[in-house]
């Protein structure tokens, strides 16, 4: 089939697989305010106080975090601001204008709030004119809740979603009403909106620049989430052969459940652990069908995201032991926390450089009750000695040391509290900053297993920002310095005795996979869609030829030749197998 | 009705910090409460009334409290403007 249609936008291929359905966009149009007029004024105040709810929530989740971050004056404006979303004076005024002038809450609440901003800029004193900047803030918070209730509501099943940018958040949103693709503007491969698409199973398309600007609401959209292609109004020849491939996709899958009991091992006997990695509770059952020999990675970000308010011991320790037991007798390994600043911080207090500031284990330690709360929790999920305990971000050895304070003191508590878990638990970190890899050697004296995160560990040894899609052709998987590292943390790694898996989405890519097993790993931890895939992938590999490939890749010295080898590895051995997938 | 006037005279003014106090204060009483400076007059249970006072240090505000429980609102509330709001 043709490629260069005019009606063809090309993008980066963030999330495998094909949709075809009818686009749903979500524009800048849908934030401006408007005063609409409206006729269910009961719905009306409904969505005011489940704004005003909302907004109060996520503020709680940034006060009671960054508190001792913010300073005395940042914290009184927060506390205000807080305040406000509860100003009885304020909130009155609100729901009788919308009574009365029945016209939309985000309208009201706009203009309602701008009347105090006025009185403010017409001060002479210059902190009332900021004053007015921290009003802004909260008015355009309620405002963007109000809107965003609106719009989801607006969604019908089965559309493609076209935006500028989506949160993860958005993404599970999205998910629960049966979104067929999402097609984005801005965003690189790596973006945490494109993993949860992967892990949703949800076929994405990002880092189109314009797709908002040309795709308008009610087009037939097809999203081609191998090949980041997003076809507008596709023709007659076009649409067959899209419905075409995805039958011949849906033929695959059934091949591939076959091999769902069947081990992970190469022709010449080499076991790999083929491992899942859970962002969603909802995935649990994709786990089990696709045939995981356990979860690698469980993201305990998205409990935290969709709860608003940190989920309490109880809570969290409820979907640990749930997570534990549908698995068991396979192996569960938690990662602790690993949201950075960025997420938790104000917008004025924001750090320049969210990536190299205060997140993973460093804002963990600082919010020790937090952390100890989780490790509690996971400890206690424990009690068929099928969890493993991982901490992110370790860049020293006093981080790692600190985290086992901390978890031996819960410990410590459990047993006065007569609570039981398992006194073997193992404990292992993620190598994902490169001072880590650096110290692989002695970071294995202090813990039983590694956990690679190539995501992150890529782009702090290169220096490549994974979510600026103007750089993302310098994000390298295949850099010699990226493959040298990863040999040397897993040789490093293995003579000091701990198990070894990778768990970023390198793991994911079928060029890769030959190179990861000859470097000697000993699981491998992916979305629980790609598993089937790569099992097929490994049954028809040599380990002692991967071991070679890789033995060569490591004498390379730039991306293009190790690229162009794995590539010519792949072709000759392995195409075969995927055949069907990707032409 | 209890009406007060009152000097602001800690340095940083009626800013944010003791404007939330006052609120708070006031929230604890039934009585109508109200916070006039140079006629622009703001609902002393509304903190984004209160935020909306230019009050810096030596300006002059009145306070009315208005309702059963007036005698004592007054009392916590002016004593906490007269303790320049715990800023001295």
């Amino acid at each position: 089939m043709k490629h260069d249609k005019s009606n063809i936008l090309h993008g980066l291929a963030a999330a495998p697989g094909l949709a075809i359905a009818v686009a749903h966009l979500y524009t800048k149009e849908e934030i401006k305010v408007i005063p609409e007029d409206i006729t269910d004024i009961d719905e009306a105040l409904n969505s005011l106080h489940q704004a005003l709810e909302k907004s109060k929530k996520e503020l709680r989740k940034v006060f009671d975090l960054a508190v001792d971050k913010l300073g005395e004056n940042r914290a009184a404006i927060f506390e205000a601001q807080l305040m406000i979303l509860d100003d009885p004076i304020l909130i009155k005024q609100i729901e009788d204008r919308i009574r009365n002038e029945k016209k939309s809450p985000d309208f009201i609440v706009d203009d309602e709030i701008s009347k105090y901003q006025k009185m403010m800029r017409r001060s002479s004193e210059t902190y009332l004119k900021e004053r007015s900047h921290d009003i802004e803030d909260i008015k355009q918070r309620i405002i963007r809740n109000i809107k965003k209730r609106k719009w989801i509501s607006r969604i019908e099943n089965d559309v493609n979603v076209v935006a500028p940018l989506l949160t993860p958040a958005d993404s599970v949103l999205f998910s629960r009403v049966n979104v067929k693709g999402y097609v984005t503007d801005h965003g690189g491969l790596t973006s945490h909106a494109a993993i949860v698409a992967r892990s949703l199973n949800i076929p994405a398309v990002v880092g189109l620049h314009d797709a908002t600007a040309k795709i308008r609401n009610g087009d037939l959209i097809i999203v081609d989430g191998f090949h980041g292609n997003v076809i507008i109004n596709p023709d007659s020849d076009q649409l067959n052969y899209f419905k075409e491939r995805i039958e011949k996709l849906s033929l695959l899958d059934s091949e591939l459940s076959a091999l769902k009991d069947l081990p992970a091992e190469t022709l010449d006997g080499r076991k790999i652990k083929l491992l899942a990695n859970l962002d969603l509770q909802d995935e649990i059952d994709l786990v089990m069908q696709n045939g995981a020999e356990g979860i690698g990675l469980v993201r305990t970000e998205q409990i935290f995201q969709e709860h608003d308010i940190f989920p309490e011991e109880e809570e969290q320790f409820k979907i640990y032991k749930g997570l534990a037991e549908k698995l068991f007798p396979n192996d569960v390994t938690i990662r602790t926390l690993d949201i950075g600043g960025d997420k938790v911080l104000p917008v004025d207090v924001q750090e320049p450089n969210p990536f190299l500031g205060w997140r993973g284990v460093r804002l963990l330690l600082d919010n020790k009750n937090l952390f100890k709360k989780q490790i509690r929790a996971i400890l206690r999920s424990s009690i068929h000695r099928n969890v493993k305990m991982m901490i992110p971000m370790i860049a020293s050895i006093r981080e790692i040391r600190e985290s086992k304070k901390l978890i031996e003191e819960c410990k410590q508590e459990l047993r006065i509290e007569n609570l039981q878990f398992d006194e073997e638990i193992k404990i292992g970190i993620m190598i994902e900053v490169p001072s880590a890899a650096v110290m692989a050697k002695e970071y294995a004296d202090e813990v039983s297993f590694f956990s690679i995160g190539t995501n992150d560990l890529i782009q702090y040894l290169l220096a490549v920002d994974r979510g600026n899609d103007i750089i993302s052709n310098l994000y390298q998987e295949f850099h010699p310095a990226v493959v040298r590292t990863l040999n040397h943390i897993i040789t490093e790694g293995k003579s000091g005795g701990v198990e070894i898996t990778i768990c970023g989405e390198m793991a994911a890519d079928l060029i890769a996979i030959p190179l990861l097993v000859g470097l000697g790993l000993d699981a491998i931890s992916v979305s629980p869609s790609a598993i089937p895939f790569l099992k097929r992938l490994i049954r028809n590999l040599n380990y002692s030829e991967a071991k070679r490939l890789a033995d060569e890749c490591l004498k390379l010295r730039t991306e293009p030749e190790i690229n162009h080898k794995l590539k010519n590895f792949y072709e000759s051995k392995l195409l075969d197998v995927t055949k069907n997938i990707f032409n | 009705m209890i009406e007060n006037k009152i000097k602001i005279i800690n340095n940083a003014g009626l800013h944010t910090r003791p404007a939330a106090t006052i609120v708070k204060l006031a929230a604890k009483y039934k009585c109508d409460f109200y916070i006039n400076k140079d006629g622009l007059n703001v609902n002393g249970k509304s903190i984004i009334g209160v935020m909306t006072l230019a009050a810096e240090k030596g300006s002059e505000v009145t306070l009315t409290f208005e309702g059963e429980d007036e005698k004592e609102a007054s009392q916590e509330i002016v004593d906490y403007f007269k303790r320049g709001f715990d800023e001295l």
